[in-house]
């Protein structure tokens, strides 16, 4: 019990003091805002992935949704970035809860497939709408806003703009691991571990699940939000199914039953696809054999082995 | 059929040239001073397409900018300091090239930045050099507003906008084949903008607009548009896609047999996509915005030379590419030992009115940034693909139009420059 | 008028790739129950080597040869990467292997083969309209349709009368069982993801010679066929291939009228199809549920 919360303790003090480190070692603070922004959205998406065990090959349609959201917002509605950033995860929530009653029954791979197909349909209404959207060639025009708490005003450059993201994931991950542990998210790991007896016990699974990928939808728009004011920008790319791809592996790559592997996997990803992309031309490639031999010698992530081998131990 | 190098396997990716020990040894000084001088290099940062769709035009651009690059080193660097370049994939995507000019700013401490093939890149990284206090050099991004409503004092660009294109060769096309003409356009911003610069400059001549689809970006089966085009009976069919979508269209309007009942012709044109095209399909009317074969022209059978040196693909004739990302670079260079001084503003003011010597500007007519918009004005080469084109003579232009002749005037392109107070 | 029905049939002539590529997914689906994301990296790979042979076997030895190597590569794929993670209960891994594949043999296409469209020639006897109303069937297309429906009736024949085309069928109702029945599985299992990658490279050289081959051409066409297979009913090759140009013909009716939502529109029908009809047009009752 106490270990756990030293564990905790210290990785919430060195979220807290990256700007100081992680120069230190090669990075640079916009570096560690993408990554908390990818394990935030990585960590919606185990949700419903790794706890409840639907699979979903679409989540980049929710993140990209709360990016457009975020950007129309800022450009159009309000110079506001919580305005901006309620009406992103609002979006791209929204959308999840409603297509939820379309995937509910599904499981497995039929599950995969629909969810793929409805995120690219978001993505061709988003790069075909170039009117409202900007198209293939993203949306600009919007910045993020100087946060103001009364009279004080706090212009959100790099340091200050990952604390404002730190604290988005801190809230989120709160939230997220309170539900985890009432009795919704036991409900939910039953779902996962067998189906079939959950509905034997009474249980209406479909709304269990639609539930889970509601929720899930919320917490990876809120990042695909914050990603959009991290860039000041954002394109149709991401909604890609590309994107939703990596979402799943850093989930896998860190430990899909684990509540933190989607951050490892994400500090692990992030930092393998900057190093790559700047040493090779082929840098696809090797992301590409990154997901291989997870899926082949590592099936279980990082935090995955680390438990078994403690276990064994 | 042989395999295409793409890329050389022995230069890296990140493209590191240190001159500082050829510099130094060129001069006769004890090696102590030349440490003082101040060995830490200029580094500029370039973002460009080496993978993804448009990899073979940003491979173009960033060997040109390499060749600048040996020239400049050659001649001391700036300030008497070896310069670096720096490349990052930019793979045409905006998203992921923001990343990158953040990266090269804030992590590999560039104090410029140059590139891009797409206008959706250029239109992304120009506000982060703005914000950043860097100068970028637009190589490759056409699109009117990057040097008209969006842009910024930090911001110059290399290759002609949109209106520059339309008017390089609507004149041409329109005395030549009649003023009935059928566009196909891709469906986003550069191509609506493209499209109504031809219909305005094409209602001018008083011509007409027979009608306009709008072919969403990556379509593939053109044949949908192609029948409406027949079925309007133009003079002129104006195929305003690029890259690949060009590639198909031309292909397709070709086996439909439309070059029989109209003249096929369309705007800007690149030596990169014509190489791609079967033979059946290399024919019509374009514009080029620079061609290697300008006999009488001085320095450019140098610069040809010297380039096919560099580039070790398999068709490796410079292009409009090459020259941009070479115009660039030695523009940045210039601008910097003529400000003495990297300092973004000092470097800014340095190339407006600045006239690029013969030997970069590779063209007949007088080359130079203008002012008020930070647009270089080069020229245009309208010209038509030759029966039985064999690589690399693929163009014939008819004529160069000084792009000062051409472009818009500053107060109409909308441009306000925002210097800082 | 005139134009909706040639956007119409061009649709259907369209639609044809779909189906070709729809029903090798869906054996690969039902069968070895992976969702094949490098179908698209097959497909390019028939493409690509065909291009690379076509000089020495001709269009037509190329359009054998091709996709005959595909199948050998993807019989070597199923044997290195998928046998090893058929025993995994949880779908994810075979999707994420897949989805690496795809990748890397995106990246591999480019690197040897170069970024840029590359020329595939088609034989000049093919390259031309064959009636001057309908100009848009060209020989080469009629080729393709007739390819491509021969390859689909084959394929059903196979299913249907010969003795590993009913063992593939039975094996996707209850593979248990047919491997209780003393049929090896394995040889099963490869024989099927071949014969699927087989359908993808064919495709591919079919598509080369039609929208061009750059390495990024396998993505714009995959999921087209995931929707087909979808709208089409899990399950039912028949209805994958219905599926394929029933999308096909929509998406080039709504170039008459609305061209921009031509690529939304075959998820709209899918979303559709989703909501009244789970299963799809075709599909089995209990798939996947």
């Amino acid at each position: 019990m106490n270990s756990r919360y030293v564990r905790l303790g210290v990785l919430w003090l060195l979220l807290l003091t990256v700007p100081w480190w992680l120069p230190l070692v090669g990075g640079y603070t916009q570096l560690g805002t993408r990554v908390l922004v990818y394990a935030l959205a990585a960590m919606g998406l185990n949700l419903l992935l790794g706890f409840t065990g639907g699979l979903s090959f679409g989540h980049a349609a929710y993140y990209g949704l709360g990016a457009y959201g975020v950007g129309l917002t800022l450009k159009y509605l309000a110079p506001s970035t919580p305005l901006a950033l309620v009406v992103g995860t609002l979006v791209g929530g929204v959308a999840a809860t409603l297509l939820g009653p379309t995937l509910m029954r599904r499981r497995g791979v039929y599950f995969a497939m629909i969810t793929l197909a409805f995120g690219q349909l978001f993505y061709f209404i988003v790069v075909r709408w170039n009117n409202v959207t900007g198209g293939e060639d993203g949306l600009t025009g919007f910045v993020r806003q100087p946060l103001h708490f009364g009279h004080h005003v706090l212009p959100l450059h790099d340091v200050a703009f990952y604390y404002l993201v730190l604290f988005c994931f801190a809230l989120a991950t709160a939230i997220m691991g309170i539900l985890l542990r009432s009795p919704l998210g036991h409900t939910w790991v039953a779902i996962r571990e067998n189906r079939r007896r959950a509905q034997f016990l009474g249980i209406p699974v479909e709304r269990y699940v639609w539930a889970s990928f509601a929720i899930s939808g919320f917490v990876t728009a809120l990042a695909g939000g914050l990603n959009a004011m991290l860039n000041n920008f954002t394109s149709p790319l991401d909604l890609y199914w590309v994107l939703s791809g990596d979402f799943v592996i850093i989930a896998v790559l860190g430990g899909m039953r684990s509540f933190w592997g989607p951050l490892v996997g994400a500090i692990i990803y992030l930092y393998a696809q900057d190093y790559l992309s700047s040493l090779t031309d082929n840098w696809q490639s090797f992301i590409g054999l990154i997901f291989i031999l997870v899926v082949l010698l590592f099936p279980r992530g990082m935090l995955g082995m680390l438990r078994m081998k403690a276990r064994s131990a | 059929m042989t395999i295409e190098d793409n890329f050389s396997k022995k230069v890296s990716r990140r493209t590191v040239l240190k001159a500082a020990a050829t510099a130094g040894a060129l001069q006769l000084v004890p090696p102590f001073i030349i440490k003082a001088r101040g060995e830490t290099p200029i580094k500029i940062g370039m973002v460009d397409p080496i993978t993804g769709t448009y990899a073979a035009l940003g491979t173009s651009e960033i060997n040109g900018a390499k060749l600048a690059l040996k020239q400049i080193n050659h001649k001391g660097g700036i300030l008497g300091r070896p310069v670096e370049l720096v490349v990052e994939d930019s793979a045409a995507n905006p998203g992921l090239s923001v990343q990158k000019a953040h990266k090269l700013i804030e992590k590999d401490g560039c104090s410029m930045l140059m590139g891009s093939v797409s206008s959706g890149v250029s239109l992304a990284v120009s506000p982060v050099a703005k914000e950043k206090g860097v100068v970028y050099m637009d190589t490759g991004g056409h699109i009117d507003a990057v040097t008209g409503k969006d842009c910024h004092w930090t911001t110059f660009r290399i290759c002609t906008t949109t209106w520059m294109l339309a008017a390089g060769n609507a004149k041409t096309i329109a005395d030549k084949f009649g003023k009935k003409w059928y566009f196909i356009t891709p469906d986003y911003a550069y191509g609506h903008g493209l499209q109504a610069d031809y219909a305005k400059l094409l209602e001018s001549f008083g011509g007409t607009v027979m009608g306009n689809a709008l072919s969403p970006l990556g379509t593939t089966d053109f044949s949908s548009y192609l029948i409406k085009a027949e079925q309007a009976k133009p003079d002129v069919l104006m195929i305003l896609t690029g890259g690949n979508d060009t590639v198909n269209c031309l292909k397709q309007a070709v086996q439909f047999g439309l070059q029989h009942k109209m003249t096929i012709s369309g705007s800007l044109q690149e030596m990169e996509n014509l190489v791609a095209l079967p033979p059946a399909a290399l024919m019509g009317w374009w514009v080029f915005e620079w061609y290697w074969d300008q006999p009488g022209v001085p320095h450019v059978k140098q610069f040809v030379h010297e380039y096919r040196k560099l580039d070790r693909r398999k068709f490796n004739y410079p292009t409009a590419r090459s020259w941009f990302g070479y115009a660039g670079m030695h523009s940045l260079a210039m601008a910097a030992n003529n400000a003495k001084s990297v300092d973004a503003v000092k470097v800014a003011r340095a190339l407006e009115g600045m006239e690029l010597p013969p030997e970069i500007a590779l063209q007949p007519k007088k080359v130079f940034f203008r002012a008020g918009d930070h647009q270089l004005m080069s020229s245009e080469y309208p010209g038509y693909i030759p029966k039985h084109p064999s690589y690399p003579h693929m163009y014939k232009y008819v004529d160069v139009i000084e792009g000062d002749k051409i472009a818009l005037p500053v107060s109409e392109t909308g441009c306000k420059l925002d210097y800082p107070a | 008028m005139e134009l909706l029905l040639y956007d119409a049939f061009n649709g259907l002539i369209v639609g044809m790739f779909y189906a070709l590529m729809a029903l090798g997914l869906s054996m690969i689906l039902t069968l070895n129950s992976v969702v094949n994301m490098a179908h698209g990296g097959f497909l390019i790979l028939g493409a690509y080597l065909a291009f690379t042979l076509e000089p020495y076997l001709g269009f037509w030895g190329a359009l054998v040869a091709g996709p005959v190597i595909v199948m050998v590569f993807g019989l070597i794929v199923e044997r290195v990467l998928i046998r090893p993670i058929y025993k995994r209960e949880d779908p994810v891994y075979s999707l994420l292997l897949t989805f690496g594949l795809a990748l890397i043999m995106q990246d591999v296409a480019r690197t040897i083969w170069g970024p840029a469209g590359l020329p595939f020639a088609i034989p000049d006897a093919l390259n031309s309209s064959l009636s001057s109303s309908f100009f848009f069937l060209t020989g080469y297309r009629a080729v393709v349709v007739a390819i491509a429906f021969f390859a689909v009736v084959g394929l059903m024949l196979v299913m249907r009368y010969t003795r590993i085309g009913i063992r593939i069928r039975a094996g996707i109702r209850d593979l248990e069982t047919v491997s209780g029945l003393g049929v090896n599985i394995y040889v099963l299992r490869a024989v099927n993801f071949g014969a699927g990658c087989l359908l993808a490279g064919l495709a591919g050289v079919l598509a080369a010679g039609q929208l061009g081959l750059t390495p990024t051409m396998g993505e714009s066409l995959i999921m087209p066929s995931f929707v087909a297979i979808i709208v089409g009913g899990v399950g039912s090759f028949l209805g994958s291939v219905l599926g394929g140009l029933l999308i096909g013909v929509a998406a080039g009716v709504m170039t008459t009228y609305y061209p921009a939502a031509s690529d939304a529109v075959i998820y709209g029908i899918m979303a559709l199809v989703l909501i009244v009809r789970p299963r799809g047009l075709m599909g089995q009752e209990g798939m996947f549920e």
